[in-house]
């Protein structure tokens, strides 16, 4: 289950919907990951773009893993902006077991930094700043550059 | 023809184009200084399906979205 949100997420109605959802369902673990903007500097917040054609396969792609494990992923995630201590990003994983889904969120989590096509920006003094400085180029970039 | 889509901070307009594969996009885009540092970092996918080669042929009426680097959550 993949949910885009206009701004912010409302973090305690996500996560007991996504609760409520599986309260039946016997996965003994249920473990959410909640980003929250961070004031830091001197930002007012941060804004995201997202391509939602790829950002889709992408998350297919985990379902089909967290299926082979015997568990399910959520993931919810911004667009437009978000200020600080405000929530832009709850990913969750449910598993029979603890282990599976401590592991399993952390692997999502650092491939959905790597991976998925979002795009983040600083709001600051009433611009939009693309943060490039924190962003990683998904694997296989650069093919354009040398082809002359 | 197919069309060239440039993604998130890439401040460009789409572009449409008659070429045959990636090899001749490549080779219009380094001629455009403003892609120069894009193009670098920048990941390609064909109707929303990452490449990693040029010699993916292209079709009529293909999309080619540029992807610049990422930053989630």
């Amino acid at each position: 289950m993949l949910t885009i949100y206009e701004g912010a997420l409302d973090v305690p109605k996500i996560l007991t919907e996504w609760y409520e959802a599986e309260a039946t369902s016997n996965y003994g673990a249920y473990i959410p990951f909640v980003g929250t903007v961070r004031s830091e500097n001197g930002i007012d917040g941060l804004s995201f773009d997202i391509y939602e054609p790829i950002l889709e396969s992408w998350f297919k792609a985990w379902q089909e893993k967290a299926k082979a494990k015997g568990a399910i992923i959520k993931m919810a995630h911004s667009r437009g902006d978000v200020l600080l201590h405000q929530s832009s990003y709850i990913a969750s994983v449910f598993s029979p077991k603890r282990r599976v889904a401590l592991e399993f969120i952390d692997e999502f989590v650092e491939d959905f930094k790597a991976s998925a096509p979002i795009w983040k920006y600083d709001l600051k003094d009433a611009q939009r700043i693309y943060a490039s400085d924190r962003s990683t180029a998904i694997k296989g970039s650069g093919i354009l550059s040398g082809a002359k | 023809m197919v069309r060239v889509e440039f993604l998130g901070p890439i401040q460009k307009e789409a572009l449409e184009l008659d070429i045959n594969n990636l090899s001749e996009l490549a080779t219009i885009l380094q001629e455009d200084t403003e892609m120069t540092e894009w193009l670098k970092n920048c990941a390609v996918a064909i109707n929303d399906t990452l490449v990693s080669s040029l010699e993916a042929p292209l079709k009529d009426g293909d999309k080619i979205s540029l992807l610049p680097p990422v930053c989630g959550g």
